[in-house]
């Protein structure tokens, strides 16, 4: 990097890159949004899924669980575990929490109502029904 | 020594409570690190969930109290003209201390939903999203804050010499402020949600933050070494093109398994793997700059923590980063210790270390020095490689966690439950955990190297040794 390749040149290039890089994104991202509607459940998320998604979030679900492999770490992964458990098992485990057992990992009492609880349910059912590509390897998560 | 421009003092309140914070974020670390293997280790005082967000959101707010420092620092001496308005940093300052300080209290202190509820989440819900959790209000906050300091900055960068250095930190800082803009974005629909949550998050650490990165790393390497500017701004623009060629659509990687269409997968996973190449060229850089030196500069700790960097964020970001970014490797380790191992060399490697990379140039200036007395230097020396070395095996210990959940979790024939593998990763939390614990112990290091004074030299009277015949 010598003479031949000033520093104008190297911005120019910079320039140049950067917004070939920045119009390829946006045209990938726009025909990925037209596609997003063919790979979930419903077009448009019932209200229930949407009120179960609001649960989701000011719970801070995400703060330990993992969604489609997105969060922490410290327990199990939720995209699939409408399929892994089943709706009755998921209510009752969020009602029996925390297990309070010496030593173990714990999770807060929410006190949901029913409606909550089958907003919530609603929400992980829609989620596990996404087209992830086959993601998760097992249905272990 | 003086400062060239009165008006960098303004980065001394900055670079003091990124440090503070940075203390809250390791001892939050260390909770977590805890509850791990003891899982009901202060719940329900302080769940994991809530102690997770005080250490990211801690980490980011500390970062971004350097990386405004930092800009203090070096506009004004870059433009060669005083900051606009050092009032308005100064008020900016509180605004910002007082606003994150708020935000930690309502976290430990009241339950999140309750806060969600007291802040006006149902007006605009973009709580409950990993690193964005902070209340409408702190998010609002964090806008104001950002404009009006890009206003500073931008005004002072107006008025003054236009360098490389200074244009490209002032477009990594627009860039950051407008990529956050998506932090308010939160449909409903959960795949379009995680779409645009990766444009704050990917956006900023693999794209816009590594011009700040590379502005700051620039900025001290040609103080300490005296290489000629347009030597260093040729590399530097080099550097930023293949970070954003690579970065831009290396947002793929995360595109993966989100809902995402396949193709992503061939993108994320060609582009992204082009992603160590410009932390390697400032690896390269770095060592380049230092060799081709034209002068020694007495700060031999700044010197330390400008090559550190470039290494650390290297492996970190570099190595670490592609270690899972490959789609078909990426289908086996989404989502687990991995990841974990990848984002703490990452963001210790090239966020953290270029921020104490800055303070360790300007603050001895700041303090009315060129440099600090050689046994601070001493000390600051030991907590780099303290925290260095251990952030190395807490990313050792997280890897080998994450390759033994992969394989008894996702890999084998009969694959095993969440908590029956985590189980069986105990060995491998505690000895992180006590990594975690010889970081902490280099963080007190380096916080007691600012305090440290060279001894006196004493000559007792009457002991003066009669000169040689």
């Amino acid at each position: 990097m010598s003479a031949f390749f000033t520093k104008s040149m190297a911005r120019n290039v910079f320039y140049g890159g950067t917004l070939f890089s920045v119009l390829l994104f946006l045209a990938l991202t726009f025909h990925t949004n037209q596609r997003i509607s063919r790979r979930i459940p419903t077009e448009t998320p019932s209200p229930e899924v949407a009120r179960g998604k609001h649960l989701w979030e000011t719970r801070n679900c995400v703060g330990c669980h993992t969604i489609l492999g997105e969060g922490a770490y410290f327990a199990p992964e939720l995209g699939n575990v409408y399929k892994r458990r089943g709706p009755a098992f998921i209510k009752v485990w969020i009602q029996a929490q925390p297990t309070k057992v010496p030593g173990r990992r714990q999770m807060p009492q929410f006190h949901f109502t029913d409606q909550q609880l089958d907003d919530l349910v609603a929400f992980l059912k829609w989620t596990s029904e996404i087209d992830t590509e086959n993601w998760p390897p097992n249905i272990e998560g | 020594m003086q400062l060239h421009y009165q008006s960098q003092a303004v980065a001394k309140p900055y670079f003091i409570a990124a440090i503070a914070l940075f203390v809250g974020q390791i001892l939050f670390g260390l909770i977590l690190g805890l509850q791990y293997v003891i899982g009901d280790f202060l719940f329900p005082a302080i769940p994991f969930n809530v102690a997770r967000m005080v250490h990211t959101n801690l980490l980011i707010v500390w970062l971004l109290f350097g990386f405004m420092g930092a800009a203090y620092y070096l506009v004004p001496e870059e433009t060669e003209t005083e900051l606009h308005s050092p009032l308005l940093a100064h008020v900016l300052f509180w605004i910002f201390l007082i606003a994150g300080a708020l935000t930690v209290v309502g976290y430990l202190a009241v339950p999140y939903a309750t806060l969600a509820e007291m802040t006006g989440n149902d007006i605009l819900q973009t709580m409950g999203r990993e690193f964005l959790e902070q209340p409408l209000p702190t998010k609002l906050g964090i806008v104001v804050v950002a404009l009006a300091f890009l206003y500073n900055i931008g005004m002072t960068i107006l008025k003054g010499r236009k360098t490389a250095i200074s244009m490209i930190l002032l477009m990594g800082l627009v860039g950051l402020a407008v990529l956050f803009l998506f932090a308010f974005y939160n449909p409903s629909n959960l795949v379009k949600d995680k779409y645009f949550w990766w444009w704050v998050v990917h956006l900023w650490v693999e794209g816009v933050w590594e011009l700040i990165l590379g502005a700051i790393l620039g900025f001290v390497l040609l103080k300490i070494t005296g290489v000629d500017r347009e030597v260093i701004e040729k590399w530097l623009y080099v550097i930023i093109t293949l970070t954003l060629v690579s970065g831009i659509i290396g947002t793929g990687h995360h595109y993966y398994w989100i809902g995402t269409p396949g193709y992503w997968q061939w993108w994320g996973s060609i582009f992204s793997a082009l992603e160590p190449i410009p932390f390697f060229a400032m690896t390269v850089f770095c060592f380049n700059m230092v060799n081709r030196r034209r002068r020694q500069h007495p700060n031999k700790a700044a010197t330390l923590w400008a090559l550190g960097t470039g290494v650390m964020a290297f492996l970190g970001a570099g190595v670490w980063g592609f270690l899972h970014t490959l789609a078909p490797i990426n289908y086996y380790t989404h989502g687990s210790q991995i990841t974990a191992a990848h984002g703490h060399m990452a963001f210790y490697g090239a966020y953290a270390m270029v921020v104490m990379t800055i303070i360790s140039y300007a603050m001895p200036i700041l303090r009315g020095r060129e440099a600090n007395p050689e046994r601070a230097q001493v000390l600051e020396m030991w907590s780099f490689w303290l925290m260095t070395v251990s952030m190395v095996f807490i990313t050792l210990f997280l890897t080998a966690a994450g390759i033994l959940q992969v394989w008894l979790q996702r890999v084998i024939p009969n694959p095993q439950a969440f908590m029956q593998v985590q189980d069986q990763l105990a060995l491998f939390y505690w000895m992180r955990w006590l990594s975690g614990i010889v970081f902490f112990i280099g963080l007190v290091v380096y916080i007691y190297s600012f305090f440290t004074k060279d001894k006196l030299q004493t000559v007792e009277v009457g002991t003066v040794q009669p000169a040689a015949t």
